[in-house]
């Protein structure tokens, strides 16, 4: 050993926990339940995850909404399958964040009691069928977007659900923009109806990429922390400059008339987001926000007996089997 | 809320030929219930074709903090290894 190498050896002694620990991330290492890790890595996980699992979850309620009065068979299954996805993606996120040490029935309590929030873009209603197809191209665009990422962030347990859930997240988008492509080449009826679900849902989409950097209060701590990648606005931009041509492909025009490509930076200038409306539907004033809740509570507290009587009946079977061995 | 379904372990042999890889978890009343939700959350696309679930209380895990005092020991053993051991070039097969 040199003396330089000596000496390294000794600081290396005195690093602290926590020192140690960021290492290990920025060495790309990954973290598992039982490794130490500072208080606040495990409650800024829990909080997103949770988010991210309670987004899922929530998520299925405006879709469900035109499961029933799907026009054809082939869009019925594809829809009901992407939705039970959905149910899927929340109950991985819910199992990776108990292992954070949060039992899943505090989980549904912070939602139902709106101390955990979900993403807002679930607060807006799906008033035509349209609505199935701009909701797959545009909201699960954006969230592949959000969620690819995090495929390589630094807690094992998020980082293993995420690969899952992206992986089966590609048909969500393309059988939205499937529908959008036959509404587009329909009617004119149908090809208006198209267009007015891309005007509703086109702002608030690019709203789910959370607030500009600056006003970001998160974003060097979950970058050092691999949570995130890229930043707020270099994602809004990305999906910007993947959609635009998407649109015009199928005839649709995108709501903004300050949308232009600007050749200098490869990307295309949009106008301005209207982040007071984002932050009233993140308080809980939007369209459908005590809708969506009131849906959610009720079907947790409805189902209550049914979680009784399965663990009344397995308590059954089990004395059962004692009895017998007796 | 007191009848909270337990917690138990999912683990999915993807085809014959490979072991059994943990997959995540789930909550289920019983092994039956643990099994059918197993197959609907975690094998919706033909991911496994057999299902080992475990309650979870009953997995004992070791503690990172004792990673040395378990794992350290197997490090300087490098006897274990083929490359420990010199031959000539000249040798085959071996």
């Amino acid at each position: 050993m040199s003396e330089k190498e000596i000496k390294n050896h000794g600081a290396e002694h005195s690093l602290s926990l926590e020192e140690i620990f960021e290492q290990r991330i920025a060495r790309d290492e990954k973290i598992e339940p039982k490794d130490w890790m500072p208080e606040k890595y495990r409650k800024t996980h829990i909080r997103q995850i949770s988010q991210h699992a309670h987004s899922e979850i929530v998520g299925m309620l405006p879709e469900g909404n035109w499961i029933t009065r799907a026009p054809s068979l082939r869009r019925k299954v594809a829809l009901l399958a992407k939705v039970q996805d959905e149910a899927g993606h929340g109950l991985y996120l819910y199992s990776a964040c108990e292992t954070l040490g949060i039992s899943r029935e505090e989980l549904y309590e912070q939602l139902h009691t709106g101390k955990a929030k979900y993403s807002s873009i679930f607060n807006y209603p799906t008033v035509t069928w349209a609505d199935m197809g701009a909701i797959g191209w545009l909201v699960d665009g954006a969230a592949i977007i959000n969620q690819v990422p995090l495929c390589s962030t630094s807690y094992g347990p998020y980082a293993r659900a995420m690969i899952r859930v992206c992986k089966e997240e590609s048909f969500h988008q393309r059988q939205g923009y499937e529908i959008m492509i036959t509404l587009a080449n329909g009617s004119p009826e149908q090809k208006e109806m198209a267009q007015d679900a891309l005007n509703r849902w086109w702002w608030p989409s690019l709203m789910m990429f959370g607030p500009t950097d600056a006003e970001s209060v998160h974003t060097a701590q979950s970058m050092k922390w691999k949570l995130k990648r890229k930043t707020n606005d270099e994602l809004r931009q990305q999906f910007i400059d993947q959609t635009v041509p998407q649109a015009e492909l199928i005839g649709l025009t995108i709501p903004d008339p300050d949308l232009k490509w600007n050749e200098e930076k490869k990307g295309y200038d949009f106008g301005k987001i209207d982040w007071d409306e984002f932050w009233q539907v993140v308080k809980g004033h939007g369209p459908c926000n005590k809708e969506r809740m009131t849906a959610r509570v009720n079907a947790w507290e409805k189902g209550e007996w049914v979680r009784n009587a399965a663990m009344a009946y397995a308590k059954k079977q089990e004395d059962k089997k004692l009895k017998k061995a007796i | 809320m007191k009848n909270n379904w337990p917690l138990w372990e999912v683990f999915v042999r993807s085809k014959n030929g490979l072991e059994h890889r943990h997959f995540g978890s789930i909550h289920a009343a019983d092994a039956e219930m643990a099994l059918e939700n197993a197959r609907d959350v975690y094998t919706r696309r033909n991911e496994g074709v057999s299902i080992w679930v475990v309650e979870s209380k009953h997995i004992t895990a070791s503690n990172p903090e004792n990673s040395g005092e378990l794992f350290e020991p197997a490090q300087d053993k490098i006897y274990r290894h083929p490359t420990f051991y010199t031959l000539p070039d000249e040798v085959k097969h071996m």
